[in-house]
């Protein structure tokens, strides 16, 4: 969890945003996976989200549902992405979250899930179907050993958003858009206006991330005007499918991600 | 008066002891919010009771009778049988229940448009008859698999006015629709009400469905004194989702002396893997926002669910079935695929009955069980009519029958 402290603290202190990259652990072999996030640091990501494949990902579009579908064929379970992670941690110290359904996590057992999931070198959980109320089991086990990253929508009341902001760590994931992950050519016309009131809520507590349907230069840099950082996946993980870990995909990843990058800092 | 519809249970935050709970994005949690707040005003409110009784009398045929099933009874060495007439309801099951008394919410919570999943396609013409009725937009999200299986009732959703949307991801049945209507209306939030069909799914709707179905039970316990001057000794239900179960069981929960038994789908058989009983075979999990028993691998990903029936083919369960489950206030059986084709076809002969293949199982539960219940009077809950199944049997039967 310091690794995520000490991110946003650095970056603070060079007046840049964050940049935090998506990819589908396992997709499309774990073999795959630190090679790939190799690239993703390269190319100028802050933080690292593996996602951990699920049969139903009922808050994904299509892109990261066959994402899921390809990291599952391939045989991808939790305890094989923890291992992977060790691994990665060998010679990495990007700051590394873990975005997984809550189900294989409360199957896994919460208890040994943040005993291995630290011992490992993971830094954070994003759970997307574990709302406020439901994660406090989660939290009070996670304590200061991993954020349990909390996520907010535009439909949450600033009364609740309060109360996300006051239990969360690490920083708020704010949903863009009323919907589900998935590219889009036009984020919401009243984002900016949203972004203004969450910040206000957010300051001082928790860095604040966007995510959702940010893909090209133009919507990072837009949104990274008004948060802390960026949330990219979809438009990852589609390069990931269509070019998989090989020299051209890793080297058109690494590009994608430096892109974003320069557009944070230009 | 206590309202028809205040069903007691579950807790703070929607527990049924350790089941049920909220497990969807954050999007949707004021949606939740919106919803409960509804569901807790107008079940107490005369009105909305009193115009809600109406439909169900007028429109939808009830009070469904308590048939003495006497040939059925003598077949099987019963003393008596009951079958609670849930197949002569309007659109042909109880599933109209729910969908009238969410539909008539939906319109007092101002959503223009409503969406459901459903797997048989019994719930998705109940869903698309009540948006008819109330002149509500309707879209319904059902598996490319069930489809296929429940052609007629795809055409029948058609000819009410909603449109059908085919779902080709996972296990395409009831599992993925179920997905996809989540998806939309996590999209969708602002002016869609979603029907879900059964007792599952994040809190409240397990509770507001069986409000609306126990109007089942209530109806029973009335006849049952009527007919055979007592409450019955054992009930009956197939146990998909559970929302037929609960109907009829949750009025009698405080009767001790009523034995309650929910039949799952054992499909190929339990030990075959190729089945849909959770509460039979399956563990405690996370699926379509609640905390249930649930089909699931080591690693806690969904298993596929199997049965003849499309109505019972879901990994899933209600977290009530799961609470009456571990008190052992209800017990759980399960039959297969073959038991409850041979108990369909023994209600036709006997009674002259067509059940439906879901209703099917609940039979074959009492056929299974029946050197047991000699002397007992017993209620089944034949929750819908077979119509919609006869493409499937002709086609296990060897035969085809133009579709």
């Amino acid at each position: 969890m310091k690794r995520i402290e000490n991110c946003y603290e650095n970056l603070r202190k060079s007046g840049r945003k964050a940049l935090i990259t998506f990819i589908t652990a396992g997709d499309p072999g774990l073999e795959a996976t630190p090679k790939l996030v190799a690239e993703l640091e390269a190319g100028g990501a802050d933080i690292i989200e593996l996602g951990v494949p699920f049969s139903d990902p009922l808050a994904d579009g299509p892109t990261i549902q066959l994402a899921s579908n390809r990291a599952l064929a391939a045989g991808t379970t939790l305890s094989g992405i923890l291992e992977t992670v060790a691994r990665i941690r060998e010679n990495s110290q990007v700051p590394l979250v873990l975005m997984s359904y809550y189900n294989p996590l409360y199957r896994y057992g919460l208890e040994r899930l943040v005993a291995d999931a630290e011992a490992c070198g993971v830094d954070g959980l994003i759970v997307p179907d574990l709302p406020l109320e439901e994660a406090a089991g989660l939290r009070r086990l996670a304590a200061s050993r991993l954020a349990v990253i909390p996520l907010a929508a535009p439909t949450t009341p600033p009364e609740r958003l309060e109360k996300i902001v006051a239990a969360g760590r690490g920083f708020l994931y704010y949903v863009s858009v009323t919907g589900i992950t998935g590219a889009r050519t036009e984020l919401p016309a009243d984002l900016a206006a949203a972004l203004e009131r969450v910040g206000k809520i957010v300051a001082g507590c928790l860095p604040l991330a966007v995510g959702f349907g940010i893909s090209t230069p133009e919507q990072a840099k837009a949104v990274a005007a008004r948060a802390d950082a960026v949330i990219v996946g979809s438009a990852l993980v589609k390069i990931v499918a269509r070019y998989g870990a090989s020299r051209s995909g890793c080297l058109e990843l690494r590009n994608k991600v430096a892109e974003l990058r320069k557009a944070l800092d230009g | 008066m206590s309202s028809t519809l205040t069903g007691g249970r579950p807790g703070p935050g929607g527990y049924f002891g350790p089941y049920g709970g909220r497990f969807v994005p954050e999007t949707l949690i004021a949606a939740l919010d919106e919803l409960e707040a509804a569901w807790l005003r107008y079940r107490e409110d005369e009105q909305f009771q009193a115009e809600l009784d109406a439909w169900l009398k007028d429109y939808c045929g009830r009070p469904t009778p308590l048939y003495r099933a006497r040939r059925l009874a003598d077949d099987l060495g019963i003393r008596e049988i009951y079958l609670k007439r849930e197949d002569l309801a309007h659109t042909g099951a109880h599933k109209i229940n729910n969908t009238m008394g969410q539909a008539l919410l939906a319109v007092r919570m101002g959503k223009r448009r409503v969406i459901a999943e459903t797997g048989a396609g019994q719930h998705g013409v109940a869903t698309a008859t009540a948006a008819a009725l109330f002149g509500l937009e309707c879209e319904v999200y059902m598996g490319e698999k069930d489809i296929e299986r429940q052609a007629m009732n795809v055409f029948r959703m058609e000819l009410l006015g909603t449109r059908v949307i085919p779902v080709t991801s996972g296990s395409r049945t009831l599992k993925d629709a179920a997905n996809e209507a989540i998806r939309d209306w996590v999209t969708n939030v602002g002016d869609t009400h979603y029907i879900l069909g059964s007792v599952v799914g994040p809190h409240p709707y397990p509770a507001l469905v069986r409000d609306f179905q126990r109007v089942i039970g209530l109806e029973t316990r009335v006849q049952a004194r009527q007919v055979c001057g007592r409450l019955p000794d054992v009930i009956y239900a197939c146990v998909g989702g559970g929302s037929n179960a609960i109907g009829i069981f949750h009025p009698f929960i405080g009767d001790q002396e009523v034995e309650l038994v929910g039949v799952e789908a054992a499909g190929e058989g339990l030990e075959s893997g190729a089945h849909s009983a959770p509460l039979c075979a399956g563990d405690p999990g996370l699926l379509h926002g609640s905390l249930s028993y649930l089909l699931q691998t080591e690693d806690g990903q969904i298993r596929e669910a199997h049965s003849v029936s499309a109505g019972l083919d879901y990994p899933g369960v209600g977290p009530e079935h799961s609470w009456l489950k571990d008190e052992g206030r209800a017990r759980y059986i399960a039959v297969t695929d073959d038991q409850a084709l041979a108990a369909l076809a023994r209600l036709c002969r006997t009674e002259g009955i067509i059940p439906a293949l879901e209703s099917a199982h609940a039979v074959a539960g009492v056929v299974a069980e029946a050197a047991r219940l000699r002397d007992k009077c017993v209620v089944i809950n034949l929750s819908g009519r077979g119509d919609k199944d006869v493409a499937t049997l002709a086609a296990r039967a060897g035969r085809e029958v133009e579709k």
